[in-house]
């Protein structure tokens, strides 16, 4: 590596595997709670799993924006870290934490886990995706200022590129849009008109700057493209998915007690939502076309190929699928609202993190690149994963269709009689899940096999 | 993307795009913020709804439900509960209350809250104050 204090970024992208890791599991508990209703009850009834599942999930992709960010704002900046030190402080004070928030959901009920925390005091528990306690709150609200003034610090001592503009433009968002998440009022109309302001301007805002800056990073540094065309890209895209997304966030408000002009303005500008994505699509194929070098992390720029097609698939057209307010006004909360959350996450998120996670850890260790057995076996990983997201998407939104059909539109069967009825679909789901995990075995597996060289190249270059 | 169009055009329109569009969205947030009290009735927020929403929250029912379509999709939505239980809040008590603790054989059940009686009214009265919200319609039929 060209900067000693990018190493601060091996610990969290560590974690972040970890954490991923646990997340699917507790993936496929929950998948098989919804064929075999009673597994593991009361131990661990469905919405534990569930809180479980997604928080993990925003902490190892948070662990994975920060490890993202030691490891390439040096490297844009020119220059060392501002502090190592406070960057692995914060490292195990977000671990602990996340780790502490985890076993108190597990450990006791919820409602007793309020208690201790002293939810009454601020009261901010029990929402979606905001289910830690307040003190966790603000515990990640610390490691998040912290966090920022460290890279803050290093952009400013060192060299100011777009990109390292962009990533922390993104990254000061998140933290002052999760500020959001402290404010509940009693109203639940507009608890929830505020929920969305974390929520959506977080993954259809300014997380789609994070995305675009390490994408970019990554491409310049695989194909060697010349740097302004990139620059020019990543504005591009991050201006379309600002001023589409921003509006955007009405298609939240079609039908929680706001206004109905919502459904006009949520409709039309998140129509548009698709187009950042497909710009990156094109943005990603197109350098990799006009590359000027080749670049021996093959499973990298893989990665990068792949994050660009499966957000557009996921969030752009998923989205799309039921974004209309005609639309929703059927599919609001069913099956295919699950279907696009799975593949925009895993499309987006997911795969950016291990966009540069492929791309850094080889240089973290001291090489250029993996060797050949291990990125083959990475790329197994890449696309057993890959493809049974798909079929786990597609599964869900053929239970969402049935769904959508039996209890809403064709007929007016309850709930847990169409549940039953589109139990099939969840099998398949869960098959599919089970094929996900072993792929994220063999991308783990890719990391601790041992690096075994048949092509000389890579060691020499690497030098 | 070259000639023209270049590296500041594409920086002028994404500061001044998102900026704009950001200041749309406060003002229209002003509007909606202004005009939401004749939809969401805030007026008949009792002291027992706003309990009833603790309640709501600190047993994380939105874990497995959704309520107004957003939360988890494993059990039924509950933003109209109280006319699917033939607005009956008792009934809404009665389901609630009833649950086994150890579950049923097979199936998706319930957890049991042991929720006080005081804790049980206000949920009721939350669900009930919810399903009186002017939401567009929505749901569009009886079953959620």
């Amino acid at each position: 590596m060209k900067y000693q204090s990018q190493a601060v970024a091996k610990p969290y992208f560590y974690a972040a595997i970890g954490l991923f890791v646990a997340q699917v599991l507790f993936g496929l508990i929950m998948g098989l709670q919804y064929v075999i209703g009673d597994f593991l009850f009361p131990e661990i009834p469905f919405n534990v799993a569930r809180m479980v599942h997604t928080n993990l999930l925003i902490v190892w992709l948070l662990f994975g924006f920060m490890g993202a960010s030691y490891f390439l704002v040096p490297e844009e900046s020119e220059t060392e870290l501002f502090s190592p030190l406070l960057g692995y402080v914060l490292f195990w004070v977000f671990l602990v934490a996340g780790a502490l928030t985890i076993v108190g959901y597990l450990a006791v009920p919820y409602a007793t886990l309020a208690e201790l925390t002293g939810n009454d005091l601020l009261p901010t528990m029990g929402r979606e995706f905001l289910e830690q306690p307040t003190i966790t709150k603000i515990g990640i609200v610390i490691v998040a200022l912290g966090f920022l003034f460290n890279i803050g610090m290093t952009v400013l001592k060192g060299r100011k590129t777009v990109i390292s503009v962009v990533l922390i433009t993104g990254l000061v968002g998140l933290a002052v849009f999760f500020l959001f998440s402290f404010y509940n009022p009693s109203n639940l109309a507009l608890d929830k008109y505020y929920w969305w302001w974390v929520v959506h301007l977080w993954v259809e805002g300014v997380w789609e700057l994070i995305l675009g800056a390490i994408l970019a990073f990554v491409l310049i540094k695989v194909t060697g493209v010349d740097r302004e065309v990139i620059e020019k890209w990543l504005y591009v895209i991050i201006a379309m998915a600002l001023i589409t997304g921003i509006i955007g966030t009405g298609h939240h408000y079609y039908w929680i007690g706001t206004p109905t002009y919502w459904q006009w303005w949520g409709s039309i500008f998140s129509a548009m939502e698709p187009l950042p994505f497909f710009a990156m699509t094109v943005f990603a194929f197109n350098m990799i076309n006009r590359r000027r070098r080749d670049h021996p992390n093959k499973v990298a720029v893989l990665w990068a190929q792949g994050t660009a097609v499966m957000s557009f698939l996921g969030a752009g057209v998923w989205g799309f699928l039921h974004t209309l307010a005609p639309v929703n006004y059927y599919t609001h909360g069913t099956q295919i609202t699950a279907a696009h959350g799975h593949m925009a996450f895993y499309g987006a998120y997911a795969m950016i993190v291990m966009t540069i996670i492929s791309y850094a850890m080889p240089i973290l260790r001291g090489r250029e690149a993996a060797s050949n057995r291990n990125q083959v076996v990475e790329m197994w990983g890449f696309w057993l994963m890959t493809v049974s997201m798909v079929f786990i998407t597609l599964f869900l939104t053929a239970a969402g269709v049935l769904q959508v059909w039996m209890q809403r539109y064709g007929g007016s069967e309850p709930f847990m009689v169409v549940q039953e009825k589109i139990a099939l679909f969840y099998w398949m789901r869960e098959l599919a899940g089970v094929i996900f995990l072993i792929g994220l075995i063999c991308y783990v597996a890719a990391y601790f096999l041992p690096e075994r060289d048949l092509d000389v190249d890579v060691v020499a270059e690497a030098g | 993307m070259s000639g023209a169009f270049t590296k500041s055009t594409a920086r002028n329109i994404y500061f001044g795009g998102s900026v704009f569009f950001f200041l749309l969205f406060v003002a229209l947030t002003f509007d909606t913020t202004r005009t939401m009290p004749e939809r969401d009735h805030r007026e008949n927020l009792s002291d027992k709804v706003v309990l009833g929403k603790s309640v709501w929250e600190e047993n994380n029912c939105v874990g497995c439900h959704t309520i107004l379509g957003e939360g988890a999709y494993f059990a039924p939505e509950l933003g109209n509960v109280y006319s699917r239980f033939g607005n009956s809040t008792e009934a809404i008590k009665a389901f609630i209350a009833s649950r086994p603790a150890e579950g049923i054989r097979g199936r998706r059940s319930m957890p049991q809250f042991n929720l006080s009686e005081e804790a049980l009214d206000a949920v009721a009265e939350f669900l009930k104050w919810t399903s009186e919200m002017d939401t567009a319609n929505w749901p569009p039929n009886i079953q959620g």
